[in-house]
């Protein structure tokens, strides 16, 4: 008999193997681990990990049909919450989720139910199993502009709801930071993203890209000429931030947005494509949250030795436990409590290395988090050739500046209530646009409701 | 997909395309841009607006070849299309807004064009045209052959001067020259629109800001995803710090650092030659070209 308090462990690529290739770095339960690990949900009355789910996946069940073996009716439970399975095992972050709510992690290990959720979401697409859409069309056309997280689930949302649904997308492939953002060694492009995008487009969804709402076409036009009644803005993040230092504009330095789009969207990695990329020989990352994870081991990949400078302690690091434990098992070298000053320039215009000083915790701030000090006189030079700021994210002012009536708060974000309604009628709002950088799962949450806030809209006006 | 209906070779390295992209030529505006993907394999390549038929749902693009990704682009033909083309991106010209029209009337402007900036300018000068305000131009070139456009643009301004570093055609200098020898026949100008090579830009505003003229210059530089999201494309302008695709392309030309801006623009230009050539040579590519000066 199993040890039940400890998860079925999970295979995944050597770490000595994985920091030189972009292939996926965890496999993947079996199907026999898959049934075993379930049979560790103690499917209890009142389910925890539910509420903990921004999108309210019935997991006990699903889990259940898992332990029968009954793959096909696990995915149809989950489909009926999230049009992003396979993305979101992957990426969620579930120990502060669903899994942070399991009792199991009380004495034990909590069951892994993103590991569950990936594992239904792949064996669903190897089984050439699609979401249905039962829906009988009701005629009301809908817009979202952008096909990221929450766009795609307020895409899919509205579509099994019965109605005309039209995603815009600016760039040249559907996805969103799911493309642009996220390495293919967490969410291979191809297999999982293009996947469940075909998934809503099988629900009726139709796409059109190299759309830049605000530039190629307005939301008032969209509405005023080309029929759309309501329109779910999912439109991410935007502008990326730097910190203003001397050197900043030298070559050699990147935003995390540039170098991830140039790897990811672009596939500067690969053979045979055109983009150019700075292969560094030591690279600098400035920042701690998922995206400098990503952008560190990205670099890795691509052949360099890796700094992650972070100017708080481990504790405080913002990127998933496992994000930053993947990392430093491929070799990332963390320069904690530590920030950039200068960036050191040579004759030609390029980085020649990064001044950094050295920290130390204060009092807590605003976040909560203790504040970080500069200690005097502790300044010293790290040699590297590449500096990639992740430093976060200002809102794209395109659209709030080209619509009628839509209004912004201080930060430049959308204003939209907890439903996802802006200030303008009919035009709803969610993801990064309205909370600035947030995760996949949260903007997954705030398209769900915003497409249950449009259902509600057109049912008051008929 | 976005068909190719037209395809004209300028001179040497300059060719011109007539794209269907009907939502790009229902709403650009002159001085705005858009960014264009051969295939799959492509790179996003940022172009300037030439001209557009609203009609016809048409975006007219001139380019030069300058590394990989242009060279294939030059081998496409009438026929063919690009994976890609989306736009209209950044902000039209500040000359071209409507409600700004009475303003703009009672300026005298000047237009210095430089090699391939001739296609930016010419969607400017005609909106004028059209608008019922009256431009003088510059053409500056290197020599006559690789001069383009000088009939159409002849057609919308009012004023139209050649020049060529070689003196092949028209005036013996380049647009600074020609522009100082305006000036000293006693012409008046208030307002200047330098586009080109961003040396050229450069000696340009270093004499309006000498003969005390304003002058916006459209900035070109390295761009990925052109709305806003990765930071490529940034400048510093004056004290601050900008994006070039949704601040710009045009900027107070006497703000602009084009030092900084010229060592930025030569970031990947060894990777860039290093593809050119791994495409010319084929399957006889065999690396080791970083000394070999096979980038522009």
């Amino acid at each position: 008999m199993a040890d039940m308090m400890v998860r079925v462990p999970i295979s995944e690529q050597d770490p000595k193997v994985r920091a030189t290739n972009f292939e996926e770095v965890c496999l993947g339960y079996t199907e026999e681990e898959a049934v075993a690990e379930a049979s560790r949900c103690l499917n209890c009355k009142k389910p925890m990990c539910v509420g903990g789910c921004p999108v309210s996946i019935n997991i006990p069940a699903f889990i259940q049909e898992v332990k029968e073996g009954n793959f096909e009716k696990a995915y149809e439970i989950i489909s009926e919450s999230s049009a992003l399975p396979a993305v979101c095992g992957r990426v969620c972050p579930q120990e502060s989720q669903c899994e942070g709510k399991c009792i199991r992690g009380i004495k034990g290990e909590a069951v892994a139910i993103g590991k569950l959720e990936r594992f239904v979401a792949d064996w669903a697409r190897e089984n050439g199993i699609k979401p249905k859409n039962t829906s009988t069309p009701n005629g009301h056309k809908v817009a979202v502009i952008g096909s990221g997280p929450s766009g795609l689930t307020a895409a899919g949302d509205l579509a099994k709801a019965g109605y005309d649904v039209t995603v815009f997308e600016a760039l040249h492939e559907m996805g969103g930071v799911l493309v642009y953002g996220i390495p293919e060694f967490r969410l291979p492009k191809e297999k999982v993203v293009k996947a469940e995008v075909e998934n809503v487009k099988a629900l009726g969804v139709k796409f059109e890209k190299n759309v830049i709402i605000g530039r190629s076409i307005t939301i008032d036009e969209l509405m005023e000429k080309e029929g759309f009644e309501a329109v779910f803005i999912g439109s991410g993040a935007g502008l990326p931030m730097f910190m203003h230092i001397p050197g900043e504009q030298a070559n050699g330095v990147f935003s995390a947005n540039e170098y991830l789009t140039r790897n990811n969207l672009m596939k500067a990695f690969k053979e045979g494509y055109d983009t150019p990329i700075a292969r560094g020989k030591k690279v600098v990352v400035v920042g701690g949250g998922n995206v400098a994870m990503d952008a560190a081991r990205t670099a890795l990949r691509l052949g360099a030795e890796v700094h992650v400078v972070y100017r708080r302690s481990e504790a405080e690091l913002p990127a998933r436990a496992e994000e930053v434990h993947h990392a430093k098992e491929e070799g990332v070298i963390f320069d904690l409590l530590q920030n950039p000053v200068e960036i050191l320039v040579n004759e030609e215009g390029s980085v020649r290395g990064c001044k950094v000083i050295k920290m130390e915790l204060g009092e807590p701030d605003a976040s909560g988090r203790r504040r970080p000090v500069e200690i005097p006189g502790s300044e010293y030079e790290i040699e590297c050739d590449t500096v990639i700021m992740s430093l976060g994210t200002s809102p794209n002012p395109l659209i709030s500046s080209t619509t009628v009536g839509l209004e912004t708060n201080k930060k430049g974000c959308l204003i939209a209530t907890e439903q996802g309604a802006t200030t303008k009628d009919a035009v709803y709002a969610g993801g990064d646009a309205v909370t600035g950088a947030a995760t996949v799962i949260l903007a997954m949450g705030a398209g769900k409701t915003a497409a249950a806030a449009i259902d509600e809209y057109f049912k008051n006006k008929n | 997909m976005y068909p190719i209906l037209k395809k004209e070779k300028l001179s040497d390295k300059i060719f011109l395309m007539v794209v269907k992209a009907p939502r790009v030529a229902d709403g650009c505006l002159p001085g705005q841009f858009i960014i264009v993907k051969i295939d799959e394999e492509g790179e996003r390549i940022p172009l300037t607006i030439c001209d557009y038929d609203r009609a016809e749902g048409t975006i007219t693009i001139v380019f030069q070849t300058v590394g990989a990704s242009t060279e294939r682009m030059a081998e496409l033909n009438a026929g063919d299309a690009f994976a890609d083309f989306v736009g209209p991106l950044g902000q039209p010209s500040e000359l071209c807004i409507e409600a700004d029209l009475e303003e703009t009337k009672k300026k005298n402007i000047v237009f210095i064009a430089g090699g391939v900036g001739t296609a930016p300018v010419y969607p400017q000068v005609k909106w004028l045209k059209e608008h019922g305000v009256k431009t003088t131009v510059i053409i500056g070139a290197r020599s006559k052959d690789i001069l383009f456009y000088e009939d159409e643009m002849r057609a919308v301004a009012d004023e139209l001067y050649l020049a060529t570093d070689d003196g092949s055609y028209g005036f013996h200098g380049n647009g600074c020259q020609q522009l100082q020898a305006l000036v000293d026949e006693g012409k008046k100008f208030d307002h200047c629109v330098a586009i080109g090579p961003m040396i050229m830009m450069k000696f340009v505003c270093l004499l309006t800001k000498e003969l005390g003229i304003p002058t916006v210059v459209s900035m070109n530089p390295i761009m990925v995803d052109g709305t806003g999201m990765c930071g490529a494309c940034r400048l510093v302008v004056g004290d601050e710090v900008k994006f070039a695709c949704v601040d710009g392309p045009e900027f107070d030309g006497h703000l602009v650092d084009f030092d900084q801006a010229m060592a930025r623009a030569k970031q990947y230009k060894t990777e860039e030659g290093r593809a050119l050539l791994k495409q010319q040579e084929g399957d006889t590519h065999h690396g080791g070209c970083g000394n070999c000066g096979g980038d522009k």
